[in-house]
């Protein structure tokens, strides 16, 4: 009766030698490693730069204990931090001689100190959320109306060189708001218009409208381009993203799209956190306008945008320039800080074939005019370089200002770096100090080890053997849990944590039922066998329905973002894992100890012959 | 060893009117802290920005306070765990920018005290406060339906509907203690409650459980006695069952440190307070609603099972 087949005791055992096996890279701890991986598209990590980072350690015998390549990395072990920092250092100016133009990311980080046998199996250590582990965590919003009023000023542009060309004449194409308003004094100009406007783009919905004095053309941008550029608008501002962070040197970074119009970013590790907001928040762009040369010499400020220019002698001009925007920032595609032919320091920039084509058009009709480069920083812009145009020039030219060496080679990163579709604003920011990692963590192990414990006594005094066998069950629960939060390598955070412990509390649930419906079975009269087969037979139906309406809750938790979501998940893995490790694994136990005896005359269950 | 040695049937149901009585008493208390004091929300909730700073000895927490007087911050200051632990919490202002207030912050207290060292920062814009507190009721909604339907399904509308009141009813005693005492209301203080709701809705399926069992078993008795030795039945193992998650609870208390502080203490109340509701609260609820043996004993195939049930014991 209180058998299992002999398959049912070793798949048991078979289940729990894996979860012994997938907890296990928990207990090895960590060491620290440096990892080098690569930042351009075209340069590939390979055993060639493993041999260079392993040349360069051995020729300023830094010792190290471990190397590994991996697909995007190569990571080198240290047996202490301080040669991990000076390898760090060495192998940064090694491989990278130019800062400015760096080809690698080398950062620090933690590798698991498990044996390497262990990570080819999959079994890692947890995934430590980073109030665990230390680091900054920042939700970031795009700004979806900027990049709606970015897109309609280009398409604006667009329209106006392609009217020229077209010798449509129009009486000015002015935005308001997310809308376009294209005037025209006739009727067959604006139809013609219409045409032209059609074959460059389809993501406008144009409306014939008149005001009395002219006829108008409004041009609006439709939903499905909106839901676009939108999406396009976020995929753009984390490739940005991507660029910025691989220059802090992060190792593990999280860079990821939340709903529609939220990127979140986690930099676990990170300590200077200063210097990463500074350069995930930089919002530089840079933007090419023509100087409105009229505005300068009347000091008109109509229809103009005016941006202030530093001079050499530390005085500010003002530069009023055209509203169009010849190149947006997204154009640009590389930038070197070098100098000019007069060894000034300048920076080369290099423009996509768009706006390669855009920029011969522009300086082939406007030679011996003034162009503007502005730098927007933070909202605002500012007149970096005004030149007169000498020649024609296209996809790649030079941008020479008052600069010295240093700022070019900031304003070649920046630009290198990449602009942002649409600013974006830290809406929630998370910072965690590795010594309160450290300190969660050992608090967290502490109350649950010690939960445990007065548990494991409690049960074992009350219920005797059965209670020591619910402990035992209580144990594989643990480890059960521990091992499928390894394998699914689910963020572990406090919260987390908290739900391990309060998992186990309740688990035991299920054992308490188990063993009061056995003693209740004994004082009923039942046999000892019969008395466990009933007990477990009969609380199943409760530990089921119990168990249900918890994950119920356990899910709906799931819903709420944060630190909710963190103890959602471990509660209701734990929830799975109780079910399993409380009754299946206890019968099995209490199975081999009584299932096999053909006379039982007593269960260590405590007293039941009081009745 | 044995707590509970309880040879004859207690007769619960025949205070059910007085258990009932000092639950609305309770009950009423807590809706009137939570309306006239309202919930001390966290920054999580709110927005605003908090920050945590360690010191290598006891923190001078009205120097830290005077620091940002002078710089013009409007902040509370407390110390946080320990006596070298200061947290700082700021509401959110319309001219203080989000991003570089804790620099600014660390800057400052720096200059007061080298020691000082930026422990945590947590800063949440107002629509993500606003939303996280939409997720929160979201979730108590979704949960309490969840848990109705589930009930209804498996045991019969009066179980699920009774179950849903008593263990609401422990939500708001949780949420009127933290209103009383202004404690801080967090994301993880929320993720206790709603536990607590599973938990105590858990503790009532025990009971209910055995309300069928016995309603199949008993056919001559009342519907009180037939409660009455349900409740008996489980008595000892709701108490020894609590008792274990409880010591778990405690030792959060006393070594998870501050961060698990208040999810320790709401997890405590909700542990004492679901004992009662489940027991004493749901079961009456229960009879009120008019439950009844025929409700149980009816369909056949629950009955064909019972037979089964039968036949192997």
């Amino acid at each position: 009766m209180n058998r299992y087949p002999s398959w049912a005791y070793a798949a048991i055992a078979l289940v729990v030698a894996l979860a012994l096996l997938y907890t296990l890279p928990n207990f090895f701890g960590e060491s620290p490693a440096v990892q080098v991986s690569s930042i351009k598209a075209t340069v590939r990590v390979d055993t060639a730069l493993l041999g260079r980072v392993e040349e360069t350690l051995k020729k300023a015998s830094i010792p190290y204990t471990q190397t590994l390549l991996d697909p995007n990395s190569v990571r080198v072990r240290f047996t202490d931090t301080d040669t991990q920092l000076k390898a760090k250092d060495l192998i940064d100016k090694t491989l990278n001689p130019d800062p400015a133009n760096a080809t690698y990311v080398v950062a620090l980080n933690l590798l698991s100190a498990s044996p390497s046998w262990l990570a080819s199996i999959r079994a890692l250590p947890m995934y430590l959320g980073l109030d665990l582990r230390g680091g900054v965590h920042f939700l970031l919003q795009v700004d979806m109306q900027a990049a709606l009023t970015k897109r309609i000023e280009g398409l604006g542009g667009e329209i106006r060189s392609n009217l020229r060309d077209k010798n449509v004449r129009h009486a000015g194409i002015v935005r308001e708001g997310q809308a376009l308003r294209i005037r025209f004094r006739e009727a067959p100009v604006r139809a013609k218009a219409r045409d032209v406007i059609g074959g460059i783009t389809n993501d406008l919905v144009l409306v014939d409208r008149d005001d009395g004095q002219d006829l108008m053309l409004v041009g609006t941008l439709k939903p499905e381009a909106q839901k676009s550029i939108q999406e396009a608008a976020v995929k753009q501002n984390i490739v940005t993203l991507n660029k910025r962070v691989n220059e802090l040197g992060v190792a593990e970074p999280v860079i990821q799209q939340q709903g529609t119009d939220r990127i979140v970013v986690q930099l676990p590790g990170v300590q200077d956190v200063a210097r990463a907001k500074e350069i995930l928040g930089r919002t530089a762009t840079l933007e090419v306008r023509m100087v409105d040369e009229e505005a300068q010499r009347s000091g008109s400020t109509v229809n103009v945008d005016i941006f202030p220019e530093r001079q050499r002698d530390g005085s500010v001009t003002q530069v009023p320039t055209k509203k169009q925007v010849v190149i947006t920032g997204d154009q640009f595609t590389g930038a070197q800080a070098t100098f000019d032919q007069d060894h000034r320091p300048a920076v080369s920039v290099d423009l996509d074939q768009s706006g390669g084509r855009v920029m011969r058009q522009v300086t082939r009709e406007n030679l011996k005019h003034l162009m503007a480069i502005i730098l927007f920083e933070k909202g605002k812009g500012e007149a970096i370089s005004v030149a007169r145009i000498q020649g024609e020039f296209g996809s790649r030219f030079q941008i020479t200002g008052m600069f010295s060496a240093a700022e070019t080679n900031t304003l070649s990163l920046l630009i290198r770096a990449g602009s942002l579709a649409a600013p974006m604003e830290i809406i929630e920011e998370r910072t965690v100090g590795p010594s309160l990692g450290k300190d969660n963590i050992e608090k967290g192990f502490h109350a649950t080890l010690w939960g445990f414990t007065a548990i494991v006594v409690f049960m074992t005094i009350y219920y005797v053997l059965f209670g020591l066998i619910s402990s035992i069950a209580l144990a594989v629960n643990v480890l059960l849990l521990i091992a499928l939060l390894s394998l699914l390598q689910a963020t572990l955070t406090l919260p987390g944590i908290a739900a391990i412990a309060l998992t186990l509390g309740m688990a035991i649930d299920a054992n308490v039922l188990i063993n009061e419906r056995i003693r209740e079975e004994m004082r009923g009269g039942q046999s000892p066998q019969a008395a466990i087969h009933a007990g477990y037979e009969r609380a199943w139906n409760t530990i089921l329905d119990s168990n249900v309406t918890t994950f119920i809750v356990g899910v709906s938790l799931l819903m709420v973002p944060g630190a909710v979501r963190g103890f959602a998940v471990v509660h209701c893995l734990g929830i799975l894992t109780s079910m399993f490790s409380a009754v299946i694994v206890s019968r099995a136990i209490v199975n081999l100890a009584y299932g096999h005896r053909r006379r039982v005359g007593h269960l260590s269950i405590g007293d039941t012959a009081w009745k | 060893m044995e707590f509970f040695k309880i040879r004859r049937t207690i007769p619960f149901m025949r205070h059910a009117l007085v258990f009932n009585v000092i639950s609305l008493v309770t009950f009423l208390a807590a809706v009137f802290f939570l309306a006239t004091k309202g919930l001390n929300l966290s920054v999580e909730f709110t927005g605003g920005t908090l920050i945590e700073v360690g010191y290598q000895e006891a923190a001078n927490v009205d120097q830290v306070r005077r620091a940002l007087d002078k710089a013009g911050y409007k902040a509370e200051v407390q110390t946080f765990g320990s006596s070298r632990d200061v947290l700082i919490r700021m509401h959110l202002a319309k001219d203080q920018s989000s991003a570089d207030l804790s620099q600014k912050v660390i800057g400052l207290l720096q200059a007061e005290d080298k020691t000082a060292q930026l422990r945590r920062v947590e800063f949440v814009g107002p629509q993500v406060g606003r939303e996280l507190a939409d997720y929160g009721a979201l979730a108590l909604l979704v949960t309490a339906m969840g848990i109705v339907l589930y009930l209804w399904v498996r045991f019969e509308w009066r179980f699920g509907v009774s179950g849903i009141i008593a263990n609401l009813h422990d939500v708001v005693i949780i949420l009127g203690c933290f209103a009383f005492f202004q404690w801080e209301f967090s994301l993880p203080v929320l993720a206790a409650v709603l536990a607590v709701l599973g938990y105590s809705v858990n503790e009532s399926v025990v009971v209910f459980d055995r309300v069928r069992e016995n309603f199949r078993k008993m056919r001559k008795a009342t519907t009180p006695e037939v409660i009455d030795s349900a409740i008996t039945g489980v008595i000892s193992r709701t108490i020894i069952t609590h008792l274990c998650t409880q010591m778990m609870v405690t030792t959060m208390l006393v070594f998870g440190g501050p961060a698990l502080h208040y999810f320790a203490v709401a997890l405590t109340i909700g542990i004492c307070f679901g004992i009662y509701s489940s027991v004493l609260v749901a079961s009456p609820l229960v009879m009120w609603l008019g439950v009844d043996r025929a409700q149980f004993v009816r369909p056949a195939k629950k009955d064909r099972r019972d037979e089964h049930e039968g036949a192997v014991v």
